[in-house]
């Protein structure tokens, strides 16, 4: 019996309790945008570069669901299914799936530290909404109803 | 290849159990174990001694499963966790027996999660490893 051992079973076991929780309630959120701009305007989103949007495959499109990720990544593949069955189910949603590692200066300048990663992106390039985990489809779903309001 | 998520889950929860017996007996021999069987598992994930386990004993009570997911992730786990248990291993026999506990831990951790909550830490930590290598190799 190592008493050193049988205290690092016991912290990990916690830590790892907490962390799981945790992850799971925030796991897929779709936040606001980090940074707000400067610009005003209907929606607070930043305005990404079109230079950096045209490098990620992003074309002119309503919306943009523009998705990173690994191929060392189980949970990318549900966010692809939600993705594509939300894209086909609302006109004027594109979905852009783009493998992070071959895009290494685009993810750092989009600030991505894990995959998958999901951005919403508005007729103007705009980053509005930004999810880090697997989204619900009925979450991802009415965020995007914000942005398509002639649709309704 | 594809494989069984439910075989992956007990592959963890099994490996969860073995580490916490590493922890608590202090026993290098059994991390050594523990790691060839994370190198057989990277090497084929089917070919796994808990995936041998699983489909032995588990799958025929269980049915096939409702969907599969691909190999890649779980091989580059299995590397992962090769990578603390041989650590771990060197450290016991080698009597820094610090480096040991510290290896095992950040392993039970990873398989704990995955095992409970079906999160892949490495996985996830994969895009997080390349941006770091690519800003140092960017920097020198």
């Amino acid at each position: 019996m190592d008493p050193v051992g049988l205290v690092a079973v016991a912290t990990v076991l916690v830590a790892g309790m907490v962390f799981g929780l945790w992850r799971r309630r925030h796991d897929g959120r779709l936040a606001g945008s980090a940074v707000k701009s400067q610009d005003q305007g209907m929606t607070d989103g930043v305005r990404l570069e079109p230079a950096l949007l045209a490098k990620l495959g992003v074309e002119a499109a309503p919306v943009t669901l523009l998705q990173f990720s690994t191929a060392f990544c189980a949970p990318c593949r549900a966010v692809r299914r939600v993705s594509a069955e939300v894209a086909a189910l609302l006109p004027g949603v594109r979905h852009v799936e783009v493998d992070a590692e071959s895009h290494l200066d685009e993810v750092r300048e989009l600030n991505i530290w894990r995959t998958p990663t999901l951005l919403i992106l508005d007729a103007q390039g705009r980053e509005i909404r930004r999810a880090t985990g697997v989204p619900t489809k009925p979450h991802l779903i009415a965020a995007l109803a914000e942005l398509l309001p002639a649709q309704r | 290849m594809e494989l069984d998520p439910r075989g992956q889950r007990f592959a963890a929860a099994l490996t969860t159990v073995v580490i916490t017996l590493v922890l608590v007996t202090g026993s290098g021999w059994l991390a050594l174990a523990q790691a060839v069987v994370f190198a057989v598992a990277a090497w084929n994930p089917r070919r796994g001694p808990y995936s041998l386990i699983f489909r032995a004993v588990i799958l025929p009570r269980l049915g096939p499963p409702a969907e599969r997911e691909p190999a890649a992730p779980v091989r580059f786990a299995q590397l992962v966790g090769f990578t603390f248990l041989a650590v771990s291993a060197l450290g016991y026999l080698s009597g820094v027996t610090a480096a040991g506990v510290v290896a095992a831990a950040l392993g039970l951790l990873a398989a704990f999660l995955n095992a409970a909550f079906g999160l892949c830490l490495g996985c996830e930590a994969y895009i997080l490893i390349r941006r770091l290598k690519y800003r140092n190799a960017e920097s020198v």
